[in-house]
């Protein structure tokens, strides 16, 4: 006997679907958990591909939900390393501490800043966040006082993490830690995109004059997200200080807003795993052609995203991935094709 | 009891060119209105300062008695007012099931539930069921909406200003673009809008027109040439000079 399925039971069902877990999801945090065990002598590279993949995944609200596009994240980034360092250099040894308090400054200079961004065209809001991120990186390099200026920011001292975890030598800790941090963030934006909330950020990205024609406060719903994604990247720039125990105006750099965007590129926007794939894949193929060339570094990155934005990221990645199409999209990566 | 939407002076101009001009209208609650003029008489501009999309030059705006001529476009749709739009603006990326979704749950105040899992509440899906039912989209609802065909885009714009439970409903040419053969669709939705709910139409098809209205106002230049019963109107030898002229040049 066949059960008839009711309407209102079939919107359930595909509205359900839309967040359920996929079995690659579950074998890649296993393999990255794994990994914390498997590959000792690489976890300082490892540590450096879950903090970008945090910064990434923060981008990822802005750019691949919510459509807003930006080529100075390092702003908050930034703010969060000096945050979380400043802290620790002052005595304050708990790092989940530095984090909390890294995504309160970097989320209170997003909340007042996401006011730049709330109208104008993409290029206005590039233009807008490339001089937030200047500003900042110019405040930091004048309170030399408190920030070492070009010499950087010294003496961060971690104590264990959670009182209990010390900080290694080889970086194992500092991995996990990381890779900690990065799933529980990636659990809360998982949830938070597949929520009403996160909806109407798609509908935003999507069409704004028709998001606001059906009473969704356009304004309201970006100044959220962009102060969520602030938030994020402070956390991402706190777990570098605090895993590397440096600070530098590095962290502030216009470079890091181009990286982040790239590796975000080269991911995919609007699936959350982009991000992380994205920063895989950048520092496997950096590391690379570092060896190979290591003074050409920006060469290749400035012709990878030539040849990205030129030929269409889908297509290239088509092209060169196509035996891993069918898994990406088990990702739940989306298909939009024109 | 207050119009269901009145306006009085409204006023727009773009640089030199007067869209809008000193157009003062009256919609009576439950309503069957029809906005009609020829091509560029401004009637597009005209919802567009209604709805808060265009901020009008002068002039105010009153729903159901109320100022609204300050507030921004997702709080008058709040209070009860809703539209379509003459070239379709949709969510692309997002499925009808989503999309009318969003706007039952934006109406309800669940919106901006940011730890809920869409889905999740049976008041929101009883209605979406029912809207997607009324508006024929049930068989089109997990399909993606940029693949949709035309006329079931068409019909999504209404049912999801519909789904926003209006109070006054501004439709700018609902059937524009429609291939014959589904344009009896359309309009059937668009009859069978609850009466309660003050229509404004927009349409260049006068049968259309006489069939659904029972008030008719004319714009030409963007100021309000003519206003009256379906009678008057169609009676008024001017009006007729302006549609015919229409006709000659197209
Ligand atoms: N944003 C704008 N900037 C400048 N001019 C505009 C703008 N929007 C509309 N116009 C002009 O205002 C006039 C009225 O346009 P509108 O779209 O309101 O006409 P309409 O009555 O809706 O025409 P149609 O029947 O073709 O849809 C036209 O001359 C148009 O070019
Ligand atoms: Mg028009």
């Amino acid at each position: 006997m066949t059960i008839p399925h009711p309407p209102a039971t079939r919107v359930t069902a595909a509205l359900a679907r839309r967040g359920r877990w996929r079995l690659p999801e579950v074998a890649f945090w296993a393999l990255a958990l794994a990994a914390l065990f498997l590959l000792p002598g690489r976890y300082l590279i490892l540590n450096e591909i879950a903090i970008l993949a945090l910064f990434a995944l923060s981008l990822d609200l802005l750019l691949g939900y919510s459509g807003i596009v930006s080529l100075g994240h390092a702003a908050f980034f930034g703010l969060g390393a000096y945050t979380a360092g400043l802290l620790a250099r002052h005595g304050v040894a708990e790092p989940v501490v530095g984090l909390f308090a890294a995504a309160g400054a970097a989320a209170l200079v997003g909340f007042a800043t996401s006011f730049l961004v709330l109208r104008g065209s993409d290029l206005t809001r590039i233009m807008v966040t490339i001089g937030v991120a200047l500003v900042l990186g110019e405040i930091a390099n004048r309170m030399a006082w408190l920030t070492g200026g070009a010499d950087g920011l010294q003496g961060i001292v971690m104590g264990p993490v959670l009182g209990t975890f010390e900080f290694d030598l080889w970086g194992q800790t500092a991995y996990g830690y990381s890779l900690a941090v990065l799933f529980v963030l990636f659990l809360l934006a998982r949830r938070i995109v597949h929520s009403p909330f996160g909806l109407s950020l798609c509908a935003i990205r999507d069409n704004p004059l028709r998001a606001a024609a059906v009473g969704i406060p356009v304004g309201g719903r970006l100044v959220a997200v962009y102060t969520l994604a602030a938030a994020y990247a402070g956390v991402a720039g706190a777990l570098l200080a605090q895993t590397t125990q440096f600070v530098s105006l590095d962290v502030l750099e216009f470079h890091r807003s181009a990286d982040v965007l790239l590796v975000l590129i080269i991911g995919g926007t609007g699936y959350l795993y982009g991000g992380i794939i994205g920063a895989v894949l950048f520092r496997l193929v950096q590391d690379e052609l570092a060896n190979l060339t290591p003074q050409y570094w920006y060469f290749w990155v400035g012709l990878i995203l030539v040849v990205l934005v030129l030929v269409g990221r889908e297509r290239v990645v088509a092209t060169l991935a196509a035996p891993f199409a069918g898994l990406l999209r088990r990702f739940g990566r989306p298909v939009r094709e024109a | 009891m207050a119009p269901a939407l009145r306006t009085i002076g409204l006023h727009k101009n773009f640089g030199g060119l007067v869209a809008t001009a000193d157009v003062s209208l009256t919609l009576e609650p439950g309503a069957r209105h029809a906005l009609i003029g020829p091509n560029g008489a401004g009637k597009t501009t005209f919802v567009n300062l209604l709805t808060g999309v265009l901020t009008p030059s002068a002039g105010r705006i009153l729903l159901e008695g109320a100022d609204i001529t300050g507030e921004s476009a997702h709080r008058r749709v709040r209070r009860g007012l809703a539209r379509t739009f003459q070239i379709n603006q949709l969510f692309r990326d997002l499925t009808p099931l989503e999309t009318i979704g969003l706007a039952v749950s934006e109406r309800q105040g669940t919106g901006r539930d940011w730890w809920r899992r869409v889905g999740t509440k049976g008041a929101v899906i009883g209605e979406i069921v029912a809207i997607a039912e009324r508006f024929g989209l049930g068989d089109a609802l997990e399909e993606r909406t940029a693949t949709l065909p035309y006329g079931k885009q068409r019909l999504l714009e209404i049912a999801i200003a519909f789904a926003c439970r209006p109070r006054v409903l501004l439709l700018d040419e609902p059937a524009a673009g429609v291939p014959e053969a589904e344009r009896h669709e359309i309009l059937a939705a668009v009859a069978a809008l609850p009466r309660d709910v003050a229509v404004l139409l927009i349409e260049h098809d006068m049968d259309l027109v006489f069939s659904f209205a029972d008030r008719i106002s004319v714009l030409v230049n963007g100021a309000l040439f003519r206003d009256g019963t379906v009678e008057e109107i169609a009676r008024d030898p001017a009006v007729r000079a302006v549609y015919l002229g229409e006709e000659a040049d197209a």
